[in-house]
Formats: C-alpha cells, sequence, structure tokens
C-alpha cells in the first residue's frame, strides 16, 4: 500500500516551499515533489526578493539567506535609440535590516528556503515529475509520478508547479495560455567584478541598484528590460509578452543581444562574461487569467494560479503569500478533519482579502490595455525623449520658447486631444 | 547474502575547469555527486540482492556532506549506509583511504559477515582504481577488477563466476567468496528508482562513524600522514592536434588506414604489452 501523507507540494519553488515549510512546521506529514536535479535549478526570476512576505515566512531570513545586495536604488529608464528620460528613487535607509528588497539568484536561494523546510520536517524528492493528480469520486486524492510504483497519497494536493501548470490543467482548471497571458523572458547572469559593479553602479559592497528599461529596450512593445546587481554579476534580461513577439517576428535571443548592445547599456556590461542564459514564461495576465483556486482536495498556488502583478514586477512575493495562505486553509482543514471543497474555499476569499487579490484587481484591465494601445510604448517613449532632449539642448532659444516646442512635441504628432485621451486611458488603469 | 559497495562522493567533473594560472582544479560552485562509476556498482548489488536475497550496505569516506550522496544509494536500493568522517582522514591517497576503509569494514564485520563487495573501476576524480584491490589485499579476499557481468553466485559452495573485460577479449573466472569485484559500467544500466525508495531516502539518515568509533586504529596511516603519494606537478593535458578523417566507402577507408600505418614502422617496433 503506497505511503500517505497529510499534505503533497507538487514543485520546490517560492510558493511551493512556503506552503510545505508552514505544513511542516505545523506538525503535519509533508511531501515535496520537485522535478528538477534540486530546488532552484528550473527557476528563472529576475532577482528581487520582497523582504516582507519572505520574512513572514521565515523571521530574520537575511541573517543565514544567501542573499545578493540589498536594493536600495530603484532606477527606470525610458529608452529611445540614442539617448533616455530616467528617474531614480535611492534611499540608504533601504539598507538597514529589515531592509526593503534583496537580489538574490534562484539556484542558490530555491536550495536553501527548500532546505529549511526540509529541516522544518517536510520530506523533498527531487529529479521526479508528477503526471497528473489521482481523482477519486471527485475528491483529489494523490498524485502519480513518473517512477515506478509511483503513486503517493495525501489528504490534500498544492499544485506549485509553475506557469504552466499541466496538473490544473489536466484537472480541467485552467485552458491552454493564450500568447497575451505570457511573457517570454530570456536572462543571461554576467559575472563582472564586485568592485567594477560597485563602481559602474555607484554603491558600496552590500548595495544593489535595480534598474527597469523600458521603450526601445523591447523596440517599442509591451515588455521591460532589466538589470539587477548581484554581488559578482548582473543579472540582466528582457521579456515581452509572446503575442508581441509574435506579432514583431522577435526572436527573444536576438532582443537580448539587442539590449545588451544598446548605447545605454552597453558600457555597464562591458567586459563582463556570460556565466548563464535562461528563459521562461511568467504569468501575466492578471486577475482575468486567475484559474479556479481550490477544489475538492487540491489548492493552487504561486505562478500556477497566475499571480503576478506584471506592472510592478513582483511575482515572488505573492508565490510566498499564496503559499503562506494554502498552508493556513491546510492546517485549518486538518484540524476539522476536512479537506472538501467547501472548507478549502476560504482560501480563495483569503487571497481576494489580500495584496495578492487587492493589487490584481487594481491592474486588472492594465496588461491588456497597453497590448492594444501600443502608443505608449511605441510612441510616448520617444517623444518624452524627444521633448526633454530639445528643452535641454541650449541653442539660444528662449526657455519660454523652449516649453511650447516641447509640449508642440506631443500635441504636434498626436493631436491634444487623443493626448489628453491616452493620459486618461493610463491613469484609470493604473489608479 | 551481504553485499557491501565502496562508494565515493566526488566533484562533477563534467563541469570542471582547471585554472590556467595556478593548475589547480576550480571547485568553487561545482555540485558534489555519487562517482559515476559507483552508481553501477550499487546497481549490481541490488539486483545480486533481488536475485538472491539478503541486504546492500553502502560504505564511504568522505566529509559530513557526503550523508547526500549516501541517500542517492538508498534511492538506487542500497538498505544501509555507513560514512567514516573524520579530520583525520583528510587528504588521503589511495593507500590511506583503503586503510580506512578497511578498518570501517572490520567495525561492520562485528555487525555481520560480508560476502561480496563491490567498487566501482575507479573515481572520475582520482581515476586510480587502487581502493579496491587495496581494500581486497588489506582483507586477504580476492579481487576481481574490470567485472562486466556477475554469472553466478553460489553461497552454499561459497562460490562466484564473473566475466572481465580485458583489452583482448573476455575473460570468466571462478572465484571464492568473498570477494572484491570492482565493475565497469556497462555490467548495467542503472535503474529509475521507485518512488518508494525516493520517499526512504529522503528519510535515511546514515551511519556515521568518527576514527575513535572504530578498533585499533594506527592514525600514523591515516589521511595526509599517511599517504605516500607526492603530487609533483598538476597540469591540464595539451589538447591533441593534428589527426585526419578518413572518407569514402569501406574498402577505400581500410586501404588508405594500412598505408598510413605501413608509413610509420616506430609502431611496430616496441614489444607488447610495455604500457
Amino acid at each position: 500500500m503506497p505511503e500517505k501523507f497529510d499534505v503533497i507540494v507538487v514543485g520546490a519553488g517560492p510558493s511551493g516551499t512556503s506552503c510545505a515549510y508552514k505544513c511542516a512546521k505545523a506538525g503535519l506529514k509533508v511531501l515535496q515533489i520537485e522535478r528538477g536535479e534540486y530546488p532552484g535549478s528550473k527557476n528563472v526570476m529576475g532577482g528581487v526578493l520582497y523582504r516582507k512576505q519572505m520574512e513572514a515566512v521565515i523571521p530574520e531570513f537575511w541573517k543565514d539567506a544567501p542573499v545578493e545586495r540589498a536594493i536600495v536604488e530603484q532606477r527606470a529608464w525610458m529608452l529611445d535609440k540614442n539617448s533616455m528620460v530616467t528617474t531614480s528613487v535611492k534611499n540608504n535607509d533601504w539598507e538597514k535590516e529589515p531592509c526593503n528588497n534583496y537580489t538574490i539568484l534562484r539556484a542558490k536561494f530555491d536550495q536553501w528556503f527548500a532546505n529549511k523546510a526540509v529541516e522544518a520536517g517536510s520530506l523533498l524528492i527531487n529529479e521526479t515529475v508528477v503526471l497528473e493528480c489521482i481523482v477519486e469520486d471527485g475528491k483529489v486524492v494523490g498524485v502519480r509520478t513518473d517512477r515506478p510504483d509511483g503513486d503517493v497519497y495525501a489528504d490534500v494536493v498544492v499544485l506549485a508547479d509553475g506557469v504552466n501548470s499541466l496538473l490544473a490543467k489536466k484537472l480541467g482548471y485552467h485552458n491552454e495560455l493564450k500568447p497575451e497571458e505570457v511573457a517570454l523572458t530570456v536572462m543571461e547572469v554576467l559575472n563582472l567584478p564586485k568592485n567594477v559593479i560597485n563602481d559602474r553602479f555607484n554603491v558600496t559592497d552590500n548595495q544593489g541598484v535595480t534598474i527597469e528599461l523600458f521603450g526601445d529596450a523591447t523596440k517599442g512593445n509591451l515588455g521591460t528590460a532589466f538589470i539587477y546587481t548581484n554581488k559578482e554579476s548582473l543579472n540582466l534580461g528582457v521579456g515581452t509578452t509572446l503575442s508581441s513577439m509574435i506579432k514583431a517576428k522577435m526572436k527573444p535571443y536576438e532582443l537580448i543581444e539587442y539590449v545588451k548592445n544598446h548605447p545605454m547599456v552597453r558600457p555597464f556590461i562591458e567586459g563582463a562574461e556570460s556565466a548563464e542564459y535562461l528563459a521562461h514564461l511568467i504569468p501575466e495576465g492578471g486577475f482575468y487569467s486567475m484559474p479556479k483556486l481550490y477544489g475538492n482536495g487540491v489548492l493552487l498556488v504561486g505562478d500556477a494560479a497566475q499571480m503576478v502583478n506584471g506592472i510592478h514586477r513582483e511575482g515572488s512575493n505573492m508565490a510566498m503569500a499564496s503559499g503562506t495562505l494554502a498552508a493556513e486553509t491546510i492546517i485549518a482543514a486538518k484540524e476539522k478533519g476536512d479537506y472538501s471543497e467547501e472548507t478549502l474555499s476560504s482560501y480563495k476569499t483569503a487571497i481576494l482579502d489580500s495584496f495578492i487579490g487587492q493589487d490584481l484587481k487594481k491592474y486588472k484591465d492594465a496588461n491588456h490595455t497597453f497590448e492594444e494601445q501600443p502608443q505608449y510604448f511605441k510612441d510616448y517613449i520617444p517623444m518624452i525623449n524627444r521633448a526633454a532632449s530639445s528643452f535641454l539642448t541650449v541653442d539660444g532659444t528662449s526657455k519660454r520658447d523652449k516649453q511650447k516646442e516641447a509640449i508642440k512635441t506631443f500635441t504636434k504628432e498626436k493631436g491634444t486631444f487623443t493626448v489628453v485621451k491616452d493620459l486618461y486611458r493610463a491613469w484609470k488603469v493604473m489608479k | 547474502m551481504h553485499i557491501v559497495v565502496c562508494v565515493k562522493q566526488v566533484p562533477d567533473t563534467r563541469i570542471i575547469k582547471v585554472n590556467p594560472k595556478t593548475n589547480t582544479l576550480d571547485r568553487r560552485g561545482i555540485p558534489a555527486i555519487l562517482n559515476p562509476f559507483d552508481s553501477h556498482a550499487v546497481e549490481a548489488g541490488v539486483r545480486l540482492k533481488e536475485k538472491y536475497g539478503g541486504s546492500v550496505s553502502v560504505v564511504s569516506m568522505g566529509p559530513p556532506n557526503a550523508v547526500k550522496m549516501i541517500r542517492k544509494c538508498v534511492e538506487i536500493g542500497a538498505d544501509e549506509g555507513y560514512l567514516i568522517s573524520d579530520r583525520f582522514f583528510a587528504g588521503a591517497d589511495t593507500l590511506a583511504t583503503s586503510y580506512a576503509l578497511y578498518k570501517a569494514f572490520e567495525k561492520m564485520l562485528e555487525e555481520k559477515p560480508v560476502d561480496i563487495i563491490i567498487c566501482g573501476k575507479q573515481t572520475i576524480d582520482g581515476d586510480t582504481g587502487q581502493v579496491g584491490p587495496g581494500i581486497a589485499r588489506r582483507l586477504d579476499i580476492p579481487p576481481i577488477t574490470n567485472v562486466i557481468e556477475i554469472k553466478e553466485v553460489d553461497e552454499k559452495a561459497r562460490k562466484v563466476i564473473v566475466k572481465r573485460k580485458l583489452e583482448d577479449g573476455y575473460e570468466m573466472i571462478e572465484s571464492s567468496m568473498p570477494c572484491l569485484l570492482t565493475v565497469e559500467k556497462d555490467i548495467n544500466p542503472v535503474s529509475y528508482s521507485p518512488l518508494p525508495n525516493m520517499i526512504r531516502a529522503a528519510r535515511y539518515e546514515p551511519t556515521i562513524w568518527k576514527v575513535d568509533d572504530l578498533n585499533d586504529v594506527d592514525k600514523k596511516q591515516l589521511g595526509l600522514k599517511g599517504s605516500p603519494t607526492i603530487v609533483a606537478k598538476m597540469f591540464a593535458p595539451p589538447k591533441l592536434e593534428g589527426g585526419k578523417k578518413i572518407e569514402g566507402n569501406a574498402e577505400q577507408q581500410s586501404r588508405e588506414i594500412v598505408s598510413l600505418l605501413l608509413e610509420k614502422p616506430e609502431l611496430f617496433e616496441k614489444k607488447r604489452g610495455g604500457a
């Protein structure tokens, strides 16, 4: 007779591990199954770890977790071909513990995190693929793996199997993802000596910088590029919705080369040695793409539940928070001895009440609007660049005339009415 | 029947680099794995157990984190794992390693007899293939190297029949039991482990012995102190240059090879068996 657990968690990313950790801490019998050689071996993200939600799982984690740098500066670049308009917020208080956010390398961090769950009593199995949930009488009762004698049972199964959740699809919880619901991101880890990074980004050893690049970084398509600083490397990546890539006939590897060779980017990565090349899908469909979150004996967390805030590039924090909420639901279900759909429905309520539900609702129309209205990335960013450049080019024109000239850059090309309409539309979806 | 397999944790040399300046191995971030030859050895042990009954133990000398590698052996199907781990063992060459493992065997033999010892042909970090025969010599049992098949085990008659791979053919030999076999990868592929093994391995805690847990150990024979091997120089082997690809049909190719060989009479001057 195969063994039975209280909880089986499929996947060892931030959502799955948060859930496994919390359940194991509460004394539940937990089995976590990961398909990669080790947790983190198949996971990709830009690299910003949000302190708050991580701290909710493991207090004072920064004291022994493999974090890279504390982020003290967040820059945003609106790129044109040979110019850019930038904003930056820098605050050295963010370096004081507890820091605001950290950069991390997932291969290292996920291993560390999963090991914390193991220390808490969860069993971790790597290199094992879960093929499907075992369903009996309409209830998920376990999982079937690709190994011989591969069935294993549990009261509840948590699907933390990532963006393309095959298990949720097999249960009929969500359909095949549409190209406009996912972003395809490619990323390189570029090795550079510590002091070179410190000089180029104007930081000290433990301080980090994030740069988000808009506009020409994606050749005007909906998406972003990013540069994040690790201790002795940079994470440089770029992604757009899959639909934009298809429409613009862009190849991801060409796009990342384009970013690396951009005149505004090149000086930052000069001399760097490419150490890793990664690619991944990111769920960007937001609120409308969220699948059914619970069922009889099953819960969905993290990317599998499409919980990503594309506008603020937040995902790992939502993953951890959803994993934690799932664990709380399971612990309460265990006390009741009831894992029915009705009992587990409290998970959905908790998600919608949390910042996950609130934020995804707030931006529910943002991605769709920007996808359908390409002018924001394609037209306005170059216009802002032209306006700002002409305003600051000293050529004997009076400042008053310069102002007029700058404003005309927008109204002449688009017409006052269109500009006001676009501004209103942007405000509406972001408000 | 009690089968014991000797295993070692090694750096994954498929991705290891040699630092060109210092000529030492750059081990930064290189994962530690179960020596690939040893995984075939463990599998061979597990298959013997399935055929004849009994149990499989693995034994290793290594750092405390080698526990992970022992768990890998449990995934393959080993029943028990023993790790000898102590700073006294550090820096050992093959002589000192075989002495330490021999002492571990003595300790294991207090619990139950050992019928067959299996080792991988060699490790991928040292490539010497000396530790297995060294253990056999110390235990005074026959070492049989380059085994590619275990034909038969007769527990009653205390005999095994195995097939060896030689440079110029195969050899079938019979040996008394207990004996020590070092096996080639050809002996058997490593199966995809069943799920219950994976779960058992995730829970498994091997027995760890420090030097003082072993009996009558002569510490002078351990670790760096007990190692007469001197590493005179380390270098990355130069890349082979030249070479020629011979094309055409079978007849043309063999003609060309023969004529190329005839151009080099020095190849045929040395007596066979020199190297």
